[in-house]
Parts: C-alpha cells; sequence; structure tokens
C-alpha cells in the first residue's frame, strides 16, 4: 500500500496552500498546549524541583509557608542533635536554619515594585541544595553583610551585579556572588548570612530548617522523633512535597485556563481540518469513485483519506514543537501566591510535553479528517463516477 | 455452446427522486458471449451507462439477475463485488480518471496493488501493459505531461494491466479529437483481436460504435434496434 500512502502525500503537496493554512491553524493550536504544558513544567522546576528528594523541611505547626513560620534557637539545637542527618565533610550535621523574609525592589527601568525573597542561611546550603551554584563571584562571608543573588534577580532587579549595594533591614548589603539554580525558584531568591539577616531584622527565630536525610527511608524515624518530643513542635515536610503543595494552585489555575484556551481553539481547528479534508474529498469524488471501482475497499479509502490527514497533523505537530523549542528561550515571572515574591521561570520543553503536544495535533487532525473520510468511503461509486472534477 | 460471460435476465432499473419513480432499464435482457466486442448506444439517459455500472457492480437492478464473469453480480455484497472487479473487470472511463498525482506507471499499477504479485512483477505487468499501448517511453510522466489520446492510452492500460475478463468503455472517445479517438479504437480493436477480450463499449458516436462486431441501440431504456 506504500502506493496509496504516496498517493495521499503527494496530495497534500499538490494542495499546498490549503494545506498550509490548515497546518498553519492545526499548529497554532498545538503551540497553545504546547505553551501550556510548558507553563506547567517551568512552575515545576521552578517550585516542585526546587526541593531536594533527601531533604526535609522543617515548619512551626500550623504553618504552610516559611514566611508565616517560626523556630525558635533551642528548638533548631535539638534537631540537629538527631540521629539519621547526614553530615558534611567536617562532621557537622547538614541541617541549616534559615530566616526568609521579603523585601521590595524596583524592576530594572522602571517604578514597579515587586517583593523579592531573601534567605539567611549558611554556606553549607551550597551543599544541602547542590542545584545551587554559583556562576559568578564568590560565596558570602560568614558574619558579614555580603549577598549572593540569584541569576533571576541579577537579570530582572540588579542589572549591575557583582559590587552593587542593596538596602535590606536598614542595612547596606553588598553583592558579591551571582548563582543559578538549574531553572528553580533559587534563582528568584537573594541569599546571605543568618545570623546578620536576624540580626538587620531584630528577629530571634528562624523561618524554617532544612536538613539532609542520611538516607531517604530515615524519613520516618525523623518525623517519629520530631513528634515525639514535645519541645519541638513542628511539622516535617519532604522539601519537594512542600514546594508542590506550593505550586498547586497557581499550577492548576494555570492549566485550568490553558486548557480551557486550548479546548476552544481545538474546535475551532478541528472545523478547520474538516473544511479541507471535505474540500479534498469533493474535488478527488470522481477520483475516488474511480479507486472503489477498480476493487479498491471502503475501508483502503478511509486509510488514505486518514493517512492524508494525519500527514497535515504531524507536519502541525513538528510546526509547534519547532515553536515551542524557541519559547524555551523566554523567561515569565509571576506572583507567588504562598510567598507573595517575584518569581521568575522558563517555559519548559520536556520529551513527555513534545509527545503530547505530537499526539494533540494528530488527533484533532484524526477527528477532523474522519468525517470526510467516512464520507468519500460511502460514496455510491456509480455517483461518484458522474461527479464533476478529477 | 460456450456459457456467455455477461448475461441480463430481464432486469429492470429504475431511480427514485423522492416518490417518483424514472426507470432506465425495462425488462432488459442481453447475452453476450466471450471474446465479443459490443457496443452500446443510444441518447443520453437512455441507460446505457447504467448497464455498464450494473455489470461491474457499481449499481444494482430493481428486478431481474445479472451474471457476469461466472458470478451473479446482483447477488453479491459490496466487499466480495470489490474483490472480484479486481480480478475481473477492466474501465476505460470517457475522462480516464488518471488520478495527476500519479505517474502514468503508478496510475497502471493501481488494480495490481489488489493483486498478490511482487512489487517487481507489478513492474513487469506495469512496463508490459504501457508497451502495448505504445506508451512505453511515457512510464515517468504524470497525466499533466500527457496528450489527451495518450492520457486514454494510459487509462487503457490500467483497465488491461490485471488481465481482466471483461473491458467496460464508457464513451473512451467522448473526450478526444478525431485522430486520437481513432488511435483508441484501434487499440481496443487490437486488444479484442490479440487477446481475445470481451469488451463491452458505450458510445454515442456511430464512427466509433462501427469497430465493434455488434451495436445495440438502446431507447428510452429497451433495446431499440441491434
Amino acid at each position: 500500500m506504500k502506493l496509496l500512502l504516496a498517493y495521499s502525500l503527494r496530495n497534500v503537496w499538490v494542495r499546498s496552500s490549503t494545506a498550509a493554512l490548515t497546518i498553519a491553524g492545526l499548529a497554532l493550536v498545538s503551540l497553545i498546549l504546547l505553551a501550556v504544558l510548558m507553563l506547567g513544567n517551568g512552575l515545576n522546576r521552578a517550585l516542585i524541583e526546587s526541593g531536594s528528594p533527601d531533604n526535609v523541611l522543617l515548619l512551626r505547626k500550623g504553618a504552610t509557608t516559611e514566611i508565616a513560620s517560626g523556630i525558635y534557637r533551642d528548638q533548631a539545637h535539638i534537631v540537629r542533635t538527631l540521629a539519621d542527618i547526614a553530615q558534611t565533610s567536617g562532621g557537622e550535621p547538614l541541617a541549616i536554619p534559615e530566616l526568609v523574609v521579603l523585601i521590595s525592589l524596583a524592576k530594572n527601568g522602571t517604578d514597579t515594585l515587586a517583593n523579592v525573597v531573601v534567605r539567611g542561611t549558611r554556606p553549607d546550603a551550597f551543599i544541602l541544595r547542590p542545584q545551587v551554584r554559583l556562576s559568578q563571584g564568590r560565596p558570602w562571608q560568614p558574619g558579614t553583610t555580603e549577598i549572593v543573588i540569584g541569576a533571576q534577580i541579577a537579570t530582572r532587579f540588579l542589572r549591575d551585579g557583582i559590587g552593587s549595594h542593596l538596602r535590606i533591614g536598614k542595612r547596606e548589603w553588598l553583592v558579591v556572588g551571582i548563582a543559578e539554580a538549574q531553572g528553580t525558584a533559587f534563582e528568584s531568591e537573594i541569599w546571605g548570612d543568618v545570623d546578620q539577616l536576624m540580626s538587620a531584622y531584630g528577629r530571634d527565630s528562624y523561618s524554617s530548617l532544612t536538613l539532609r536525610l542520611s538516607s531517604s527511608s530515615a524519613f520516618q524515624s525523623i518525623d517519629d522523633a520530631i513528634a515525639a518530643d514535645t519541645r519541638l513542635l513542628l511539622q516535617v515536610k519532604r522539601e519537594r512535597d512542600y514546594y508542590r503543595d506550593k505550586s498547586m494552585t497557581m499550577a492548576t489555575f494555570i492549566r485550568l485556563l490553558g486548557f480551557t484556551f486550548t479546548f476552544i481553539f481545538a474546535v475551532g481547528a478541528v472545523l478547520g481540518g474538516t473544511m479541507t479534508m471535505y474540500g479534498a474529498v469533493a474535488s478527488r469524488t470522481r477520483e475516488i469513485g474511480m479507486l472503489r471501482a477498480l476493487g479498491f475497499q471502503p475501508h483502503q479509502i478511509l486509510s488514505a483519506l486518514l493517512f492524508e490527514s494525519l500527514t497535515l497533523g504531524a507536519l502541525a505537530g513538528l510546526l509547534a514543537i519547532g515553536g515551542g523549542t524557541a519559547l524555551q528561550f523566554v523567561t515569565l515571572s509571576t506572583m507567588n501566591f504562598s510567598t507573595f515574591s517575584e518569581l521568575a521561570f522558563r517555559l519548559t520543553l520536556t520529551p513527555a510535553s513534545a509527545l503530547s503536544t505530537m499526539g494533540f495535533a494528530l488527533g484533532i487532525s484524526m477527528i477532523g479528517g474522519i468525517p470526510p473520510a467516512i464520507r468519500a468511503a460511502r460514496l455510491s461509486v456509480a455517483a461518484a463516477l458522474r461527479a464533476p472534477g478529477r | 455452446m460456450t456459457a456467455p460471460v455477461v448475461e441480463f435476465q430481464r432486469v429492470s432499473k429504475s431511480y427514485f427522486r423522492g416518490e417518483q419513480e424514472i426507470p432506465v432499464l425495462k425488462d432488459f435482457s442481453l447475452s453476450v458471449p466471450p471474446g465479443r466486442f459490443l457496443a452500446i448506444m443510444g441518447p443520453s439517459g437512455s441507460g446505457k451507462t447504467t448497464i455498464l455500472n450494473l455489470v461491474a457492480g457499481l449499481d444494482r437492478p430493481t428486478q431481474g439477475t445479472i451474471r457476469a464473469a461466472g458470478l451473479t453480480v446482483s447477488q453479491q455484497g459490496e466487499s466480495d463485488l470489490a474483490r472480484w472487479r479486481a480480478r475481473h473487470i477492466g474501465f476505460v472511463f470517457q475522462f480516464y480518471n488518471l488520478i495527476p498525482v500519479l505517474t502514468a506507471a503508478e496510475n497502471v499499477e493501481l488494480p495490481l496493488l489488489l493483486s498478490t504479485l511482487t512489487r517487481q512483477e507489478r513492474a513487469t505487468h506495469v512496463r508490459a501493459a504501457l508497451g502495448l499501448v505504445g506508451l512505453k517511453d511515457r512510464i515517468d510522466h504524470y497525466p499533466r505531461q500527457l496528450s489527451g489520446g495518450q492520457e486514454q492510452r494510459v487509462g487503457i492500460a490500467r483497465a488491461i494491466v490485471s488481465d481482466p475478463t471483461i473491458l467496460l468503455a464508457d464513451e473512451p472517445t467522448g473526450n478526444l479529437d478525431r485522430s486520437a479517438a481513432e488511435a483508441v479504437m484501434a487499440l481496443l480493436t487490437k486488444l479484442h483481436r490479440e487477446l481475445n477480450k470481451t469488451i463491452l463499449m458505450v458510445t454515442h458516436d456511430p464512427r466509433t460504435a462501427d469497430y465493434a462486431q455488434e451495436t445495440l441501440h438502446f431507447d428510452k431504456g429497451t433495446v431499440a434496434s441491434s
């Protein structure tokens, strides 16, 4: 049946102008879907993937975010003495209490203010979160008012970068490094010394404590140990679950909105594809009648026309994925509703979203191709042979 | 006595426009022995194309029985008829009905796709059929690169490539000038004489009908004369 497939492909080529318009329509709708998926992927990467699977986050009981949480110094000391915590090469427990505050910064070249997360932490945070790496400069010196800014902060707020000063909590802080974090939320944060930040804000408690488990299976024993100690009153979450919860509302909202638009546009694309294929069938009625007269079965005609329709869909899918590849260079920012801070993220193309887009393009082209193909397969041969045109 | 290759027994055919019945064939009987070249003439709407459609099973009679190439055509299902047509019926159409996006060779190969022949065997048959109609040097030409007469010869090559029992030609010269028409008719005559093909040809042109062994004159659904 290679010849019948060649027949379908060449028909697409012959009707190149109408086929191109149909492909463009299908591709645009598929690109909308892909953009929605890429938004979701970008948010996932920025938020969910900010968490490491072996890291555990401790918050005050009842608190849903680090901003609203509080952990006293003595509580942090007790936690650091627990078993099942991984250790640094120096033998210290890899458990870092952190303070998270928000500051307002003006975006580059505008007066528009946006909230930015400032995280007071310790240099071991780079070990705790290996996805965060210095791309320029050096880490802050403990006990100083030096800071490292995330790459997105450098791009969107502090174009002068290293050497510039920033006022945080009534103190001037010196930018000494810029960090990249593989597209995660940490790229939208400012990191500095936790004790200096607590002092600058007059705080005597941390916001949270993040620790690395000695093994992934140690989560339950840590959870049990903290629950059993009445002094702690802390809740224990895997870091990844914490970020997943934070991203849930925003990701659901974006997906719902995106899928609604995609569905509406998809209906239009299906109608467009159907009209194109009806046109293709109408202009080839006699040709189809001839094939049936020669002895081709209705299902063979149906397959050839569906293949033609799927070819349009496949080309549209490829075009959409090409567009999606270009969209990867786009960085968007939004308000993180759980921290009320600016969150920048890149549209992220994954193999799964590319496959979904191709499946979607093929699906809508198939749905559009089925009614005309059925009509062609059911044509009365004698009537088809009398039809005008090809 | 040789059994007829096409036989109509008291066949009637009517079309319906709403409730209105439009009779096309009335109590028509016909017997065509193998190797006969029969022309069917008549004015437009006289039912001559309907006879070809009924022979090929593209249309069904309202009454009566039709047998062709060993099959009771009027009693078969669509799928069986399609398979039978692929084996026993060759079509030559007035407007050639070549597929414009396929080359001459590919157009001729179409009926062979329904056979069990290998690709190489199909190519051999295609070359032989195009050679028989004198178009061996036009194998890779597309229909738009051929004249009307050449297109019809490709159509004839497609009709004979699977060596069908019956050749049905519906106004094969209806779209050609005189000289091209004569060349096409000479070719059909040659196929009839050399390959002993049974040919049923519908035409309204007496000069085309003269090439046949026998002519049926049709009018208002019945044979006016023969």
